[in-house]
């Protein structure tokens, strides 16, 4: 049987068999600071992680298997009240349940909602356009957004980029982490180790067309038992994500821990790494051009012999300054 | 403010032969070379990290990492020697009547018509413009540096006060390196010059010819050092 190019679903076990990684440079659809990339010889099928907020119940199994797979060590901090554990995303934690009480106007219940976040893998990355070093962010044709960490510089570009608020830049190595959408593992024929742990099927893990087609299912269910507002969380401003929500109230994406509502490449960093480059790079060069012209063809500002002599008289002409 | 004070405390005259007068003493020379080095370095690991083209200059610092750390050190060594000077240098450069007919005339200085300019004291317009934007753009470059400086500051300030700050800093910084090459030609152009910043003085036709009212100042307030 011919192997699929993308695993096609996180929850079959995986081939045994050792494996050929399936992800390589030739697959890069972008490069970060690189602007001549060959174009991929082959399209791979878009894939895409769906997160269904309706199901989760926070119990954090996605958020240990993140950390046994990426085998990371987030420290261990002081309960302050909340669910969210740990307080933040770091660079030790890729992916945080996110935990809001919300009490809707129309119907005065108290809703627990609970969002998965971490990178959306977003098919117009900010992170990767903010990014200054060659190659430290890539884009995979099938979508998945990766940080490779030898060519990090650490310099937090791509935090001031992403429209998420997602990378976090490491104190132990300076280099940027961030949820790998487990690149690692559909390398090689598995889906994502969080989508694998959810003990409810609230992540789910297969081709974008898939994961659509899987989202319609159950907003129509949603929908019939009285959300009237269920929707996908694909956002357009960014082209699409490769992390999608399935939200029941997704008219307001900001009362899910300030999921934005219309994300977007924020346009100060599009002026910034846009035209700021561009007129920036003419204005230097100009200036340096001219001055180098003018001083090839200009005439220098010389002293004359008659200043030298005109000084020399003031001084003369001043006994009184000769002590 | 008295005539005197715009004059700067080391400058002198020495009758020579030949004539020269000091403007600026070892301390202010050393520290003008320290300005020199960092704005420098600065810019050249600025332009690394501000274009992909220009990247390669990081191996002059030993790599990306390397050159993402030393770059705001760089930057606080300017921020230091430049105010140190700042508060040196201020009053001279504060601006006068005779600087807007000066500036008015500028075509005939670029077209060799020195004499047709107003008489000058230590600084003329284009001096002081030099100065007051290498003021302003140094403050803006240091306060949207430090808020960007996340190896320290990341959590001191908001992501969108960052992206305000980012932005600003690349625009003064490609400011501050026009002003840079406009400083360094004028010096360059302005034959004579260089000296003041090696060997401290200026010959005497030198003043007379550029600042010819800072000459006669030193000249009649028996501004005279010892021959050397
Ligand atoms: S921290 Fe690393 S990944 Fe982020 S922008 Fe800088 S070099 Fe790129
Ligand atoms: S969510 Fe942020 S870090 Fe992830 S791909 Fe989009 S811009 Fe990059
Ligand atoms: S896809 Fe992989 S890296 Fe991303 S949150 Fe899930 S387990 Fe972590």
């Amino acid at each position: 049987m011919m192997r699929p190019d993308s695993p096609r679903t996180a929850a079959a076990n995986p081939p045994v068999q050792p494996m050929e990684t399936n992800l390589t440079e030739r697959d890069l659809i972008r490069r970060s600071a690189t602007s001549s990339l060959p174009p991929p010889e082959r399209q791979l099928t878009e894939v895409a992680k769906l997160i269904d907020v309706s199901k989760c119940i926070g119990c954090k199994a996605c958020q240990s298997a993140c950390i046994e797979w990426n085998d990371t060590n987030p420290a261990i901090e002081e309960n302050v009240g909340v669910y969210t554990n740990p307080h933040d995303l770091t660079a030790d934690m890729y992916t945080l349940m996110r935990f809001t009480e919300w009490v809707n106007p129309e119907t005065d219940n108290l809703e627990w909602l609970i969002r998965k976040d971490g990178c959306m893998h977003c098919s117009d990355p900010g992170c990767l356009k903010a990014c200054p070093s060659p190659g430290a962010i890539v884009q995979y044709s099938n979508g998945i957004v990766d940080f490779v960490h030898e060519n990090c510089i650490g310099c937090g570009y791509c935090v001031k980029g992403c429209p998420f608020n997602i990378p976090r830049i490491s104190k132990v190595d300076h280099k940027a982490y961030k949820c790998t959408l487990c690149s690692d593992r559909v390398a090689v024929g598995q889906g994502p180790a969080c989508a694998k742990a959810c003990p409810t099927k609230a992540i789910v893990f297969g081709t974008k067309e898939d994961m659509k087609k899987h989202a319609d299912e159950r907003i129509a269910d949603l929908k019939s038992r009285g959300y009237a507002n269920a929707g996908l969380y694909d956002p357009p401003g960014v082209s699409g994500t490769h992390v999608m929500y399935v939200l029941h109230h997704n008219d307001k994406p900001h009362i899910y821990a300030d999921l934005p509502d219309n994300p977007r490449i924020s346009p100060v960093v599009e002026t910034w790494k846009g035209v700021t480059k561009y007129v920036g790079l003419a204005f230097m060069g100009v200036a340096a051009a001219g001055s180098l012209l003018h001083g090839i063809l200009g005439r220098p500002n010389r002293v004359t012999e008659e200043d030298e002599e005109a000084a020399e008289e003031l001084v003369e002409r001043k006994p009184e300054a000769r002590v | 403010m008295t005539e005197a004070e715009r004059i700067q405390p080391g400058d002198a005259i020495h009758i020579g032969p030949p004539l020269t007068v000091d403007r600026y003493g070892p301390a202010a020379r050393a520290n003008h070379w320290v300005t020199a080095a960092s704005l420098i370095l600065l810019a050249i690991s600025g332009l690394a990290l501000f274009t992909p083209s220009l990247f390669f200059l990081t191996d002059f610092f030993g790599g990306g990492q390397n050159t993402r750390m030393l770059h705001p050190w760089f930057g606080i060594v300017l921020f230091v020697s430049f105010f140190v000077f700042f508060f040196q240098l201020w009053r001279a450069n504060l601006w006068t009547r005779t600087d807007f007919v000066w500036l008015s005339r500028i075509g005939d200085l670029i077209a060799g018509h020195e004499e047709r300019l107003p008489e000058l004291e230590k600084y003329n317009a284009g001096q002081k413009f030099v100065f007051w934007a290498m003021s302003g753009l140094i403050l803006i470059l240091i306060v949207s540096g430090v808020i960007i400086w996340d190896q320290y500051f990341a959590d001191a300030t908001a992501i969108g006060t960052k992206r305000i700050a980012i932005l600003a800093h690349s625009v003064a910084a490609v400011l501050i390196i026009c002003v840079f090459i406009l400083h360094v030609y004028a010096g360059i152009w302005t034959r004579g010059t260089l000296r003041a910043m090696t060997r401290g003085s200026v010959t005497g036709g030198w003043a007379w010819r550029h600042h010819r009212k800072w000459l006669r100042k030193l000249a009649g307030q028996h501004r005279v050092g010892p021959a050397e």
